[in-house]
């Protein structure tokens, strides 16, 4: 029998929705590998009641073991999961697509000599083990990842699983001993989630028109909202560009953005990483403006037009005016 | 106190990536160069350094990779390390980021340095986790994708975007952090520098001097396998079109849209 133990995310009351699309492609899995799926939350009791907790069960979790913590950092859910999986033999950390389980899974690499494999797309079972699919050399490739540890940490790409509703009522909830290690105690969170420049909503619109760091500058933001404002849609952006400053971090594609899947994203000057593309790539026509020829995002556009932005998305929105108008 | 920052070499950007299929592991003859994204954690301990708020002696480049990858090290020191160490051995090919983290974390602990910086991903392996991991070994706190370190009573103030928003978070020392590629612009390194960097102090080590355990590193004791490679769902190619005369491009692009009723 074996096990899985997924780290379930939550903020503010919520949990994370890859998070329950982890709990629910573990229950999935370790019902082919004969065994269960159970959650790890860490957090402050007050916050992950029972009854929150317990909710877990719906996506297939049969257990779910609580701990208290510091929220927002890696290392001390490293702690909790690590001695979970030394008390609960489990064969399995799976971790849905964020940020968080990127640093959990390697501190639990290296606290349990764990073998790991990232950006995961899929996982199949085969002979009662689990092999991971993930994709390389941005994306021309998946290679087929087995374990050779008694753990093996799964980080799954964004969206990669799919939230399902398993209706098997609610899960047992058991707090769990543990001790912070000295080193997680170093670190310690000042501000969790600051929302930086003005709140714009993306999620609702048809049409969205994104830009990267070939802008230049902040200033070129005004552009694609005049373009925006002609095809009446709203003006996105990547993180490169958030980081930066030049526009408002509700406005990001993304990893540790939003997920949008618009009838048309029209992206200039963006090269097109993993990190973006996972955030967009369901979206209906993808459209890309860019002046190199060999950026990836060109692998996955239905329509790609090598040239300088700032020559084309003028004129484009001169014309779009032009097409409404007549 | 003392700065290490972790470099790699990979391949060139403009080199097309490839697995060997003989092999099964990245096929890394061609150009190659330092990893853009280590220039980044550079330049982050320059700053460190030139800021006068931690007294910073000595900044040291550390690599762990074939002996091709003392370019690396001479472009890092170009950059500002004061010295280099250079983990190779033969032992050590084709680890998997378990063997990697841990054989780094033995390098690193010989050196004990206050603070190790890395970069955010290495270009060829994209793992973005050689940092936490190596963190777990040293003992130290961690945080990674970090894009600005403010010092505060001889502690780190870090700033980094995470799932909900950008965090805040107070990081004592030693530490290990990840840089992402916003947290500053690199600078270029001048022909005196460039021309000096060779005779910098350079030590190479061998998977014996720092402690390394055979067992856990090189592929045959890599804990993930990577196995059968693939080819992802075909996806139809797009359309594409140069831009030569941006009347006419406009004209197409609006066309396209059009025929999709997205005007
Ligand atoms: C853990 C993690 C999480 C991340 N989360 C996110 C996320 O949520 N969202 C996200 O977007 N990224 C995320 N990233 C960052 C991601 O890896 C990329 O760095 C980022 O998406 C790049 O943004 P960009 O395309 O704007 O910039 P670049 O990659 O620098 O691309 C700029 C492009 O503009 C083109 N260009 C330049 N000038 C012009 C011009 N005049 N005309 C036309 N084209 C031009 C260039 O050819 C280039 O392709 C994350 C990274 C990590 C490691
Ligand atoms: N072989 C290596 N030698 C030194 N540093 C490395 C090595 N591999 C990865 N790193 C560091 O770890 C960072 C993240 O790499 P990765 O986790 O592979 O994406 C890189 O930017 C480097 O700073």
């Amino acid at each position: 029998m074996t096990n899985i133990l997924v780290y379930a995310l939550h903020y503010e009351g919520a949990f994370n929705k890859n998070s329950l699309g982890a709990v629910s492609e573990a229950a999935r899995l370790a019902a082919e590998i004969g065994g269960e799926a159970h959650a790890l939350v860490l957090g402050s009791k007050a916050e992950l009641t029972d009854e929150l907790c317990g909710t877990l069960g719906t996506y297939g979790a049969t257990t779910v073991h609580r701990a208290e913590g510091p929220e927002g950092l890696s290392q001390p859910v490293v702690d909790a999961m690590a001695k979970v999986i030394s008390d609960g033999g489990h064969g399995y950390a799976l971790f849905g697509g964020g940020l968080l389980g990127f640093e959990i899974g390697a501190g639990l690499v290296a606290r349990l000599d764990a073998g790991v494999t990232m950006e995961v797309t899929a996982v199949n079972a085969r002979d009662g083990k689990l092999v991971a699919e993930r994709p390389i050399l941005q994306d021309s490739s998946i290679s087929d990842v087995e374990y050779r540890s008694s753990v093996g940490v799964i980080i799954g790409r964004l969206n990669a699983f799919e939230i399902v509703e398993r209706g098997s009522g609610a899960a047992a909830v058991v707090d769990v001993d543990y001790e912070l290690s000295e080193w997680s105690t170093k670190a310690t969170m000042v501000q969790r989630g600051e929302q930086r420049g003005a709140d714009v909503n993306i999620e609702d619109a048809d049409i969205l028109i994104a830009g990267g760091r070939g802008l230049g500058k902040a200033e070129g933001f005004e552009a694609l909202e005049a373009l925006a404002g002609s095809l009446g849609g709203a003006v996105a952006a990547t993180r490169a560009v958030v980081d930066a400053g030049w526009y408002s971090y509700s406005a990001q594609i993304g990893q540790t953005g939003k997920t949008v899947a618009p009838k048309l994203y029209l992206a200039a000057g963006i090269s097109g990483a993993i990190q973006h593309k996972v955030g967009m790539q369901s979206s209906e026509n993808i459209v890309a403006i860019n002046k190199d020829s060999n950026a990836p995002i060109f692998e996955f556009s239905d329509l790609g037009i090598v040239g300088d932005l700032n020559k084309i998305v003028p004129k484009l929105t001169e014309a779009v005016k032009a097409k409404k108008g007549s | 106190m003392k700065i290490c920052v972790l470099v790699k070499e990979v391949p060139d950007a403009a080199v097309e990536k490839r697995i060997d299929p003989s092999t099964g592991r990245m096929d890394r003859s061609g150009e190659k160069n330092l990893n853009p994204f280590d220039t980044h954690a550079i330049e982050a301990a320059m700053q460190l350094k030139e800021g006068g708020e931690l007294e910073v002696d000595e900044v040291v480049a550390v690599t762990m990779g074939p002996d091709s990858a003392l370019r690396a090290l001479h472009k890092a020191v170009s950059l500002g390390a004061d010295r280099s160490v250079h983990l190779s051995d033969e032992a050590l090919a084709g680890s998997d980021v378990n063997g990697t983290g841990y054989a780094l974390a033995q390098a690193l602990a010989t050196e004990a340095p206050d603070l190790v910086l890395l970069g955010q991903q290495s270009d060829d392996g994209e793992c973005y986790t050689i940092g936490a991991v190596v963190a777990d070994h040293l003992r130290a706190p961690s945080l990674t994708q970090v894009i600005k370190i403010d010092v505060e009573d001889g502690r780190l103030r870090c700033e980094r975007q995470a799932e909900y928003g950008y965090d805040t978070v107070l990081v004592e020392l030693p530490a290990v952090i990840s840089v992402g590629d916003a947290i500053n612009e690199p600078r270029y390194p001048s022909l005196k520098a460039i021309m000096g960097a060779k005779k910098k102090p350079l030590a190479k080590v061998a998977a014996g001097d720092v402690g390394i355990a055979p067992d856990r590193v090189g592929y045959d004791n890599a804990r993930a396998h990577c196995g059968a490679f693939h080819d992802p769902p075909a996806k139809s190619a797009g359309q594409i079109i140069e831009d030569e005369d941006t009347n006419e491009t406009v004209e197409k692009i609006v066309a396209w849209l059009d025929e999709r009723k997205l005007i």
